[in-house]
């Protein structure tokens, strides 16, 4: 069998702002199709280094390759193969549904017949046929999320970053939500998300918690538990400890090795 | 290209769906000017006058009349005695006193030089030496009317002012405000309507599409000039049916110095709204950058000749300096292109410059 190709690689990814070091030699590899998720605090590098990955911020140094391009060399060129969305849901809230989905189709220069196809991809996949004309602002959470997905899609970007994509949506839409992004990576999408919703990162393949710009574990959410429960006997053995507590003991492992000045 | 088309028309979708914006920007301006141009005024008008009649000749009321008819003065009592007119002067009832001799309408008569005394309130120079100034002219009229030389003791002085005869501060005054209400407008609803992105979270989303940051200024410029030039043509048309400000030169001249004038103030609002992170910051700053240049160093209210020579350094790079300068001369003295050509290179450079300088911080990663 062989492996999935590498849709993300990085490598010793660094940035420092000034003094201060954001992301600190992180590096992992994302494959195709893969729902990669991205776990820590506020302030933890995990918005640093999806900017770099988008070629938005440059690494201070090491290497980063999103879908075969590297970030440093060619920013723009990464732009054209990732879509991006955050918890914003950048939508411009004067306009209407349609008028956001062709401004979003102009700027990745979609026009013509591939417009109107995507048009109607993005209209379908957020439940939107039939409420072209409303204004965005008016529509309630859940719809400004898919709404927002879908514009992020209009170019049928290989690469999905979602930075924070449920905060404030009710729990039905983030069900929704997450149907969508399996259906994507099912058709061979990747996608990364940062999150800090412990629900949300057990929906993904794979997560790393990033703790002080370090990545301080990395693997699927099963074996990060079953690693702890090996490690630190539970109460119940036939319970898994949860997410959370996987995540409070690699947290609280990292600040203890920071504070002690004795990593490796 | 179509990536600033793209932005555009979504800009332009904007403004008509936010119908209070759109009508500040094109309306509030005129208005401006109005509140502004009103209030703004230096003339002097009414100056109170007290007159001592000693003659009591037809000739002498005649004089007294042409004071009044001037509408520059206005007679609010007579004076029989010095001790009156000093009591007058100092109680601030009058600003200004004519006193006739005896034998007035008897020199008037005889086409002989006849002698007035005019007094005047000193406390407030300015307003003295334009008194004395309506003095002048209307004892000069009284000359031509009566046929003989009316003079006051006061020396006697002969100004000729071109381009505005009468002297109306409003005429200097009107061009300054033009410049400095279409500049504010420019700059705040600029920077605004960047910042509202950052607000929002639009800009990340912009930032992370492959459009270039050139595209993206150029696009969300253009509509703001537009508007803006809309906005500037309708004060000046506002300032001509207003203030009587006359249309000398051509005006495609006009709206090409105005345009350049414009393109430099939407520069100047993209370069803010890289500074300002809030609307409300946006704001200040925008109003402050347009305002306190234009008011203090474009030669509006004080003359650049007249400032310490830091100050006047200073004033090089203030883009209304330059505009006025272009204004007055397209507008008052009729100039065309080529003789305004150096004011227009500079607001050129300057457009230049600002819009370098805000690509360069909008495209810093």
């Amino acid at each position: 069998m062989t492996p999935a190709p590498i849709a993300i690689r990085v490598e010793h990814l660094t940035r420092r702002f000034g003094a201060f070091t954001a992301v600190d030699d992180v590096s992992f590899d994302v494959k195709r199709g893969e729902v990669f998720g991205f776990l820590g605090s506020n302030g933890a590098g995990k918005s640093t280094t999806i900017r770099m990955l988008c070629g938005l911020l440059r690494p201070t140094s090491g290497q980063a390759d999103v879908g075969g391009i590297d970030v440093s060399l060619d920013p723009e060129g990464v732009k054209r193969r990732i879509g991006y969305m955050s918890q914003r849901f950048s939508l411009y809230e004067l306009l209407t549904v349609d008028q956001n989905i062709r401004f979003y189709g102009g700027l990745y220069g979609l026009s013509g017949d591939r417009l109107a196809r995507r048009r109607r991809f993005a209209l379908e996949m957020a439940g939107l046929v039939g409420r072209e004309d409303v204004l965005s602002r008016t529509l309630s959470g859940g719809w400004r999320q898919r709404l927002a997905l879908g514009c992020a899609l209009l170019h049928e970007p290989p690469i999905l970053f979602l930075d924070e994509p449920t905060g404030g949506v009710d729990p039905v839409s983030r069900r929704d939500f997450w149907r969508l992004i399996d259906d994507l990576a099912q058709a061979g999408t990747t996608v990364l998300v940062t999150t800090h919703y412990l629900d949300e990162a057990e929906r993904c393949d794979r997560v790393a918690i990033i703790h002080g710009g370090r990545i301080a574990a990395m693997g699927p959410t099963r074996e990060l538990k079953q690693a702890l429960a090996a490690r630190e006997p539970q109460d119940d053995p036939d319970v898994l400890p949860t997410l959370e507590d996987v995540f409070i003991d690699v947290v609280t492992r990292a600040a203890t090795v920071t504070t002690s000045g004795s990593a490796a | 290209m179509n990536h600033v088309w793209a932005v555009a028309i979504k800009e332009l979708r904007q403004m008509g769906r936010d119908r209070r914006t759109l009508m500040v920007m094109l309306f509030l301006p005129a208005f401006f000017l109005l509140l502004y141009g009103y209030a703004l005024n230096f003339d002097i008008r009414h100056v109170s006058l007290v007159v001592q009649d000693r003659d009591a000749s037809a000739e002498s009321r005649k004089l007294v009349a042409r004071f009044v008819e001037s509408t520059y003065f206005e007679l609010v009592g007579t004076a029989s005695s010095d001790a009156e007119i000093e009591r007058a002067l100092d109680g601030g009832t009058a600003r200004a006193v004519l006193v006739i001799p005896e034998g007035f309408g008897r020199d008037v008569a005889r086409r002989i030089p006849a002698n007035v005394q005019v007094l005047l309130d000193g406390d407030n120079a300015n307003t003295a030496t334009t008194v004395l100034g309506y003095t002048t002219a209307v004892l000069r009229e009284a000359s031509v009317g009566t046929g003989t030389t009316v003079t006051t003791r006061l020396a006697t002085v002969e100004p000729r002012i071109w381009y505005n005869p009468e002297l109306r501060s409003t005429l200097f005054l009107v061009p300054g405000l033009i410049a400095y209400i279409s500049m504010i407008t420019a700059v705040v609803a600029t920077a605004l309507s960047i910042v509202r992105e950052k607000e929002n979270g639009t800009m990340e989303q912009i930032r992370m599409s492959p459009i270039s940051t050139p595209a993206f200024i150029m696009g969300k410029a253009a509509p703001y000039l537009v508007m803006s030039q809309i906005s500037g043509l309708l004060v000046i048309l506002a300032a001509m049916a207003l203030f009587g400000m006359p249309m000398r030169g051509d005006w495609i001249a006009l709206s090409f110095v105005l345009a350049v004038f414009l393109i430099g103030a939407v520069g100047t609002g993209l370069l803010v709204s890289t500074i300002a992170e809030t609307q409300q910051v946006a704001f200040q700053v925008g109003s402050l950058v347009a305002f306190l240049p234009t008011f203090i160093l474009s030669g509006f209210i004080f003359p650049i000749a007249s400032m310490p020579i830091v100050l006047r350094y200073a004033s090089t790079v203030v883009p209304a300096r330059y505009f006025l300068i272009a204004l007055r001369g397209i507008v008052l003295k009729g100039s065309d292109l080529q003789a305004v050509w150096p004011s227009v290179a500079a607001l050129g450079a300057y457009a230049f410059l600002v819009l370098g300088l805000a690509s360069l911080r909008l495209a810093k990663r």
